[in-house]
């Protein structure tokens, strides 16, 4: 249990970290670091696929991405304008729309103990595949219909347009 | 007991931690070597006989070299970057089963630091996160060379490890399991080798393995001709030591991961015929095992004396257009092979 | 190109034959300080002025080599002969000061072949470096070869 604090007190100090960061670079770093120990949280859980995933996916992939465009693009300076008053006031409406939203589902949430987790080994590959195939298999297909469509769409727009060329 | 599993297994990480890093160093002189016997000359052989000592000759200059931190680089950043270069290579080689169990007297060792349910997928992350170094490094440089060698490693290894992960899922279908302990023990004599099932796939696998280790003739990111050296042009002494020996290391993590999963790992042909003791079986087996990395390591060396380096329109291309459809293709020919042999055989 | 052609493989394949081929063949570098490689039969090295049989230099100073040499790398002052001097000349008139300039020498051979009395000859191995341009002025002192006297070999031969 005092390894969950720690890792949670490191996956919040990282995560606050990434917000306050001047430069977007170190921001970026920080936030690879929160993923990791959001990797560290899910192999305490022994939810070992789901690690790895995460850990491939978001650092590997994802956060290279990011890391990758901030780099070409140079935003070490502050070039980045003032927001507008405008813009501020919707950035407050939306954070706390979440944190309704979070409340809400909080709400909702049954406080369970330790024990009520049914199944330990449910995050090993062999048993999520198995349930991802068969119970969830709809909300899977779906989810990868999500993927396909923002593929495509990006794909779009960074196709030249033939009109333009 | 629980004490004596964590000698156990210290001492295995241990032994690995020193013949990787023994492998890595004589990489350095192999590789050479290789390269003057290609080139009808001898390479380095005044150090020592042979040029044996030549390594440590080379170690011993990288450390008393001058340290240069560029006044205009991230100070903590810079020295970060060899630091996760090096310390992703040295994990990565954790979950590679080196042989079978060894029985002496009771107690049963067996060689493999850890066994872990998704051992492939752990290689896998480590390698994807090996390319931060390069980038970290690159970018704290605080010069132009060092950034576009990184920004190029970034999008290469992004791009490569699509196709290897897509040629992996394919070998994945057939073992049906990410343990490597158990895919090396399916892989029994030398008729179950998975090249047999697979050779589209471990092709596939070898070019991305060729990229993630970013090795000739997809080192786009530390290319001379026009990166004048990359995103190492501003390291010096041991720190530039380090990322040359993450790439020895990463070199010999993916021989040792195709050997692995596609020539058997420690199994070879009639172990069980011979007639000979679990030991002894075992024995060979680690033998028969690192003479494999060993050849996997002399062929990156041989390709790399022999192809000339890609343009990088050609690197994506070769990686976006050709080899993900082949991995893709891959996956639905094992997938269709499959159901045929459950059904009619 | 053909479909086999844009596969590249085989391309990669036949390359990887031709480098494997010269891994095993027998290498061209000579181990310098144990091996030396020889010299070709007209090698052109340094200089070297000759002398007779009986130990006598055989320049006359007569300028022809100077005169052909292309560089202009030969310089001589010329002297004549005294009583007494007739075992260290062959001829009455002789080479006083006799300097060849290494870096404007270019090795043609020039010199060897205007000599009427075989006395220079370019059968010497390399120069050697040096630290000043002044020294790569030869004298006398580093042309001439050394003296030896000739019956005196032909007897213990015989």
């Amino acid at each position: 249990m005092s390894v969950f604090y720690f890792v949670a007190f490191l996956s919040i100090f990282f995560a606050l970290m990434t917000i306050f960061a001047k430069s977007p670079v170190h921001s970026v770093l920080y936030l690879v670091i929160t993923f990791f120990t959001f990797t560290v949280h899910y192999i305490l859980l022994n939810a070992q696929f789901l690690a790895i995933v995460n850990f491939i996916v978001y650092m590997g992939a994802i956060m290279v991405l990011f890391l990758f465009v901030l780099m070409l693009l140079n935003l070490n300076k502050d070039t980045e304008p003032l927001k507008s008053n405008l813009v501020k006031v919707m950035g407050v409406i939306a954070g706390l729309c979440l944190l309704v939203t979070l409340a809400g589902s909080f709400r909702v949430l049954e406080v369970t103990g330790p024990d009520a987790v049914g199944n330990t080994e449910i995050g090993l590959v062999g048993n999520l595949g198995k349930v991802l195939f068969s119970e969830f298999l709809l909300p899977f297909e779906i989810s990868s219909i999500l993927l396909l469509t923002a593929m495509v769409g990006a794909v779009l727009l960074a196709k030249n347009d033939p009109k333009n060329a | 007991m629980e004490s004596a599993l964590l000698l156990e297994k210290t001492i295995l990480v241990v032994v690995v931690f020193a013949i990787t890093l023994f492998i890595a160093m004589y990489s350095t002189l192999v590789e050479r070597k290789v390269a003057g016997f290609m080139q009808a000359r001898f390479g380095p052989d005044r150090a020592g006989p042979f040029g044996l000592l030549q390594p440590l000759a080379d170690g011993g200059k990288f450390f008393f070299k001058e340290e240069i931190i560029p006044a205009g680089a991230h100070k903590a950043l810079f020295i970060a970057g060899p630091t996760i270069a090096m310390f992703t290579a040295c994990i990565s080689s954790a979950v590679i089963p080196w042989g079978q169990e060894l029985t002496i007297g009771e107690k049963v060792f067996t060689l493999q630091v850890a066994d872990i349910n998704v051992g492939v997928l752990y290689i896998f992350g480590v390698v994807a996160l090996g390319v931060y170094g390069i980038m970290i490094g690159g970018w704290a440089s605080n010069n132009k060379y060092a950034l576009m060698g990184a920004v190029r490693a970034a999008s290469q290894s992004i791009s490569y490890e699509i196709g290897m992960g897509l040629s992996l899922i394919a070998l994945l279908m057939i073992t049906g399991t990410l343990s490597l302990k158990e895919i090396v023990a399916q892989q029994e004599g030398f008729v179950n080798w998975n090249i047999w099932v697979q050779p589209l796939g471990f092709l596939i696998f070898l070019v991305c393995a060729f990229a993630e280790c970013n090795r000739v003739p997809f080192d786009l990111a530390e290319c001379e001709t026009e990166l004048i050296g990359g995103y190492n042009v501003e390291y010096s002494s041991m720190k530039l030591a380090f990322y040359m020996f993450a790439e020895y290391i990463n070199m010999f993590v993916s021989s040792s991961l195709m050997a692995a999963l596609y020539f058997g790992g420690y199994n070879f042909p009639f172990m069980y015929d011979l007639g000979l003791s679990q030991n002894w079986i075992t024995i060979i087996g680690v033998l028969v095992f690192f003479a494999k990395i060993l050849a996997f390591i002399f062929f990156f060396m041989w390709i790399r004396w022999t192809v000339p380096r890609f343009r990088y329109d050609q690197l994506m291309r070769l990686g976006w257009k050709i080899l993900i459809p082949l991995a893709v293709a891959n996956i639905v020919l094992t997938g269709i092979a499959t159901i045929v042999k459950d059904t009619y055989f | 190109m053909n479909f086999w052609e844009r596969m590249y493989l085989p391309a990669i394949v036949r390359g990887l034959g031709i480098t494997i081929k010269y891994f095993f063949q027998p290498k061209a570098t000579y181990k310098y300080p144990e091996v030396q490689r020889p010299y070709s039969k007209n090698f052109r090295g340094q200089h070297s002025l000759k002398r007779d049989e009986e130990g006598r230099e055989r320049c006359t100073a007569c300028g022809l080599c100077a005169l052909s040499c292309p560089a202009e790398a030969i310089t001589m002052i010329s002297a004549e002969r005294q009583k007494g001097e007739e075992n260290l000349y062959r001829e009455e008139k002789y080479a006083a000061v006799y300097e060849i300039n290494m870096l404007r020498c270019i090795f043609c051979g020039l010199c060897e072949e205007a000599c009427p009395k075989e006395a220079i000859f370019l059968d010497g191995s390399h120069v050697p470096p040096e630290q000043l341009r002044k020294d790569f002025i030869y004298g006398k002192d580093k042309l001439v070869e050394p003296r030896f006297d000739y019956k005196k070999e032909q007897k213990t031969i015989a």
